[in-house]
């Protein structure tokens, strides 16, 4: 398959597949998720076929037509883009593993309506992957906003719509209230709005302008969750486990971070921002965000709040690390989007397979858990570790080319944070350590449970080894983005 | 030109009318419908063969009787009467195949053929209005179109339709009247009808006193039936107590039909020949197009009941249209005549998806659709994806529109900023009053009086999929209406194509 055709089967492989798993739901359960199976694995080898061009340094690019001119509706696929897409569809599989056994575990209503509408939001990914221009992109944007609302709501009852409200409606106003005028503005002083590398602003908006249309990017993509835009993350976590894992772990919050690191890299130029003092409020908001949400976090009980806070310090982690501008930064920025979805993936996973086999949802019921379901709370360890930073896991390795970046820019606030908010991760995250293994059980469950649905544990094993080994294995990742960042030197 | 594709422009017209009468002695339930979708289905291929042509880059003229003109009357299709007559058809038929169950449930059957003939005459009327290169037989054919129009929207069963009809035929009549008087004092100072004679002879008489008085006539009575702000108050009352399917038509186009005269009277044949009154026409129109923007946005934020919400909505949308025209450039007139195209897209949809609402839920007060999303899932989605288009999101068509008229108030500089930030924020209040409606029906609590209700007819639901789809479509690939009105502003503003 040709590099082109393949960017458009990535698009489409996840519609027909949620076609076909729609049509297959009537049938049989089994067909319906063999269909999903099929089209997940279909999508990541569609995927994994533009690799080799990629690290040739090739960047195939196809346009479905100008809309109006100088607006066209185009796809191309630069490191970044590769990168987030590989992620994405690679953990769908393993995500669709772990759903299979999920849902059935907790016998969840509307199977269908769920697998469709998450391969749809699979596709709005890949199309905020490739996209070639912020016109395109924020197409595919608002699509996974608006094909996550059924998942977020999938049950129904009065305290999930609440949450589902607040989800949408608060994605949906930044990205119509400050993301669109910013993407309007960009297209109307450059005269295009298409990822260049290098930037297309230099010499057409400059001085503190520059800094307000950062605000408003930075603002109005409220997936990237930077404070005070971060409320729809906790909210969403009414969504059933999966939903939280793939995509308020990795695909909807990743499109956000991934959509601003693109924007300061391929819309302002790294260097060109960095010239430019307006900008240097975003270090500031973010690490506000990191340690607020940290402290948060803090006092968090139930699992998957924790988690959510936790997840909204981190992807802050990779905004600062992008707002720092300096080439080691901007790598770190982008393994950290790599490192955090292993980890906070399994976390999840792990979360999810606590509640299938025990119903436990608060960190204090989890004493003693850690014999019950050894395999689940090991692989919830190093995905704990991993938000840490503690080597061999690859968080460390993240953090390492984010201190580094801090260092080449001589950027001690964003030095000081990276060192509170380790401090702070571990404070929320080696107690629950310590009590699942070490503290003995309070009183024995009503059901006398062991591990979750097999399907589960595999799929949770499976990303916990992903962050182990992503420590050692982290060559290609980065010998691919360095050729992004390496041009802006 | 073969011979049949000759007699295009006056088919457009002659079937609906000749068919009506036809109509209205078809008995029995269905059988009026099915005559007329068909006519209705033929006008619309006949329009876009009309269409196909103009994007070629031809003209199409007739003689009607083969009396030459400027004594006879002659009919002239270019590129701008096709994109109207793609409006006009289109809603008609979408309406119409939708219509079935609708119209049964709110018309009685034996009511149904005089109903549907009435709905052949707009359709012929407004048609007609579009393909006449003649000013007084412009005029023949609105009345035509707004008698059709009082007797369909006061057929319904809602009795508040009658005052709001009556409003309507008294300022209608204004209207017409204003531009029969404007047109009968250009016919004394130039003795002919015919507008592309008018255009040859209008500099012999250009700085009469008649002339101008005749101008100010023929403007002021078109915005009155255009529902211009401030000259709207008939509107809102008439789409919300007409037949649901009614509004669906007359809302996608009838005000868009004057809007057309309006534009076309005064590009080709006024500014050409009268000194400075581009400048005049921008001036006057102007203000009332930035106002009823606002105003019409900022009243369909409070509105209560859907059908209001959304009409208020459309006076908005017409000070957007006229606001693209307003400019006198033309990429403002690209913006405007792109918006008719798919401001009609997305308002029709609305409506089809309020009408499919409307078959299950007694009232259309936003209050009583709580929780609506929960019974009738697939109506509210294609009424969200139009909701969007009505926005201007990236990827609707609505976007298409907002980035043209950008891109021309831009253009102008100066006051053009503000302007620009009038868009933005208009653009916001419409986040507003939309996102109002999908708070009530997704997030409220249905109420168990409406437990039973389900999804709107498959046939209804299937053709509001088709004008959301349709919003998406153009919102990609806006080739077909951006050509046509690339070539109409050219053609407007005195160059050729």
């Amino acid at each position: 398959m040709n590099p082109e055709s393949a960017i458009l089967a990535a698009i489409a492989v996840p519609l027909v597949g949620a076609l076909g798993i729609s049509l297959a739901g009537r049938i049989n359960d089994n067909l319906r998720e063999t269909v999903t199976l099929v089209t997940a694995i279909t999508l990541a080898m569609i995927v994994s076929t533009l690799l080799p061009t990629e690290f040739a340094g090739g960047r195939p690019e196809v346009s479905l037509g100008e809309v109006v001119p100088g607006i066209s509706f185009a796809f191309r696929v630069e490191p970044l883009g590769m990168l987030f897409a590989a992620l994405a569809s690679g953990l769908w599989i393993i995500n669709s593993i772990y759903s299979i056994g999920y849902m059935r575990g907790n016998n969840e209503k509307n199977q269908t309506r769920f697998y469709t509408c998450f391969a749809i939001a699979l596709s709005a990914t890949m199309g905020i992957a490739f996209a070639a221009n912020l016109f395109t992109l924020f197409i595919f944007y608002e699509v996974l906003t608006l094909s996550t609302y059924p998942l977020v709501s999938h049950k129904g009852d009065k305290d999930t719509v609440r949450s589902a409200r607040v989800y949408v409606g608060l994605l949906l106003t930044t990205s119509i209230g400050l993301f669109l005028p910013a993407i309007i503005w960009v297209y109307l002083v450059a005269g295009t709005g298409d990822f260049v590398e290098g930037g297309i602003l230099q010499g057409k908006l400059e001085g503190p302008a520059l800094g307000f249309l950062l605000g408003l990017f930075v603002f109005g993509i409220g997936k990237a969750a930077v404070m005070p835009v971060h409320r729809w993350l906790p909210a969403a976590m009414v969504a059933p486990t999966p939903v939280s894992a793939l995509l308020h772990a990795v695909a909807v919050v990743k499109a956000g971070v991934f959509s601003v690191t693109k924007i300061i890299i391929f819309i302002f130029g790294v260097d060109y921002l960095f010239a430019e003092p307006s900008s240097g409020w975003l270090v500031y908001v973010t690490a506000f965000t990191i340690i607020t949400a940290s402290v948060v976090a803090l006092r968090q009980n139930n699992i998957k709040r924790l988690l959510a806070y936790s997840t909204i310090a981190q992807l802050s982690y990779v905004v600062m690390s992008a707002a720092v501008l300096k080439p080691f930064a901007e790598i770190g920025a982008i393994i950290h989007m790599v490192a955090h979805a292993f980890g906070k993936i399994t976390l999840f996973f792990a979360a999810g397979a606590i509640y299938v086999a025990s119903k436990k949802t608060e960190i204090s019921q989890l004493h003693g858990i850690g014999r019950r379901m050894p395999w689940t709370m090991a692989a919830f360890t190093i995905g704990a570790l991993s938000m840490i930073g503690v080597p061999p896991t690859g968080g460390f390795v993240s953090k390492w080319f984010i201190l580094a970046g801090a260092f080449q820019a001589d950027n001690t606030l964003a030095l000081a944070t990276m060192v509170l908010s380790t401090v702070l991760n571990a404070a929320y995250f080696l107690p629950i350590i310590f009590i699942v293994w070490f503290a003995e059980e309070k009183e024995t469950p009503a059901n006398d449970h062991g591990e979750a649905p097999l399907a589960a544990v595999i799929a949770l094993t499976i990303t916990a080894a992903l962050t182990i080994g992503f420590f050692f294995f982290n060559g290609p990742v980065l010998e691919l983005e360095s050729q992004i960042v390496g041009k802006e030197k | 030109m073969s011979g049949w594709e000759s007699h295009l422009p006056a088919l457009q017209v002659i079937a609906p009318m000749i068919l009506a009468p036809v109509v209205m002695m078809l008995a029995g339930r269905g059988v009026a419908w099915g005559v007329t979708t068909l006519v209705s289905a033929y006008a619309f291929f006949n329009a876009i063969s009309l269409a196909a042509g103009a994007l070629a880059g031809r003209t199409f003229t007739y003689k009607l009787g083969s009396w030459e003109p400027p004594h006879g009357i002659e009919l002239h299709v270019d590129a701008l009467s096709a994109v109207l007559l793609l409006v006009i058809t289109g809603a008609s038929t979408l309406a119409l195949i939708a219509a079935e169950r609708s119209i049964s449930a709110q018309i009685e059957v034996d009511r149904q053929p005089l109903f549907y003939a009435a709905w052949l005459l707009a359709l012929a009327g407004l048609s007609g209005i579009v393909v006449t290169g003649d000013a007084f037989n412009i005029f023949v054919f609105m009345e035509i179109a707004s008698l059709a129009s009082y007797i369909l929207i006061a057929g319904g069963p809602d009795r508040r339709a009658l005052p709001a009809v009556f409003k309507y035929l008294i300022i209608g009549t204004i209207g017409a009247t204003f531009y029969l008087i404007g047109v009968g004092l250009i016919y004394l100072m130039t003795g002919t009808l015919n507008i592309a004679d008018i255009v040859q002879r209008l500099p012999l008489a250009a700085d009469q006193n008649s002339v101008l008085a005749a101008v100010g006539f023929i403007t002021v009575g078109l915005a009155l039936k255009a529902a211009v702000f401030p000259l709207h108050v008939w509107l809102p009352n008439a789409y919300t107590y007409a037949p649901h399917m009614v509004t669906v038509f007359l809302a996608a186009c009838s005000t868009k039909v004057q809007l057309y005269v309006l534009i076309r009277m005064d590009f080709i044949a006024f500014q050409p020949n009268l000194a400075d009154h581009a400048l005049q026409f921008a001036q006057f129109l102007m203000p009332l197009a930035a106002l009823g923007i606002v105003v019409g946005s900022a009243v369909a934020i409070f509105e209560q009941n859907l059908k209001r919400l959304f009409a208020f909505s459309s006076i908005a949308q017409i000070g957007y249209i006229l606001l693209g025209a307003s400019l006198v450039s033309e990429t403002g007139l690209i913006s405007s005549i792109v918006h008719m195209f798919n401001h009609a897209l997305a308002k029709g949809t609305l409506f089809l998806a309020a009408a499919g609402l409307a078959m299950h839920f007694s009232s259309l007060t936003l209050s009583d659709l709580a929780g609506a999303a929960k019974r009738m899932p697939w109506t509210l989605a294609a009424m969200v994806a139009a909701g969007l288009s009505l926005i201007g999101i990236p990827g609707t068509a609505g976007f298409v529109s907002k980035w043209y008229l950008l891109s021309a108030v831009l253009e102008r500089g100066g006051l053009g900023y503000a302007l620009a930030a009038l868009i933005v924020i208009s653009s916001l209040m419409a986040v507003i009053y939309i996102w109002r409606i999908v708070e009530t029906a997704y997030f409220g609590e249905p109420g168990t009086d409406t437990a039973t209700v389900r999804e709107a007819p498959s046939i209804l639901l299937a053709a509001t999929w088709v004008g959301a789809l349709a919003n998406v479509y153009f919102g990609l690939q806006p080739h077909v209406p951006a050509t046509l009105a690339a070539s109409a502003a050219q053609l407007l503003m005195g160059s050729t194509p």
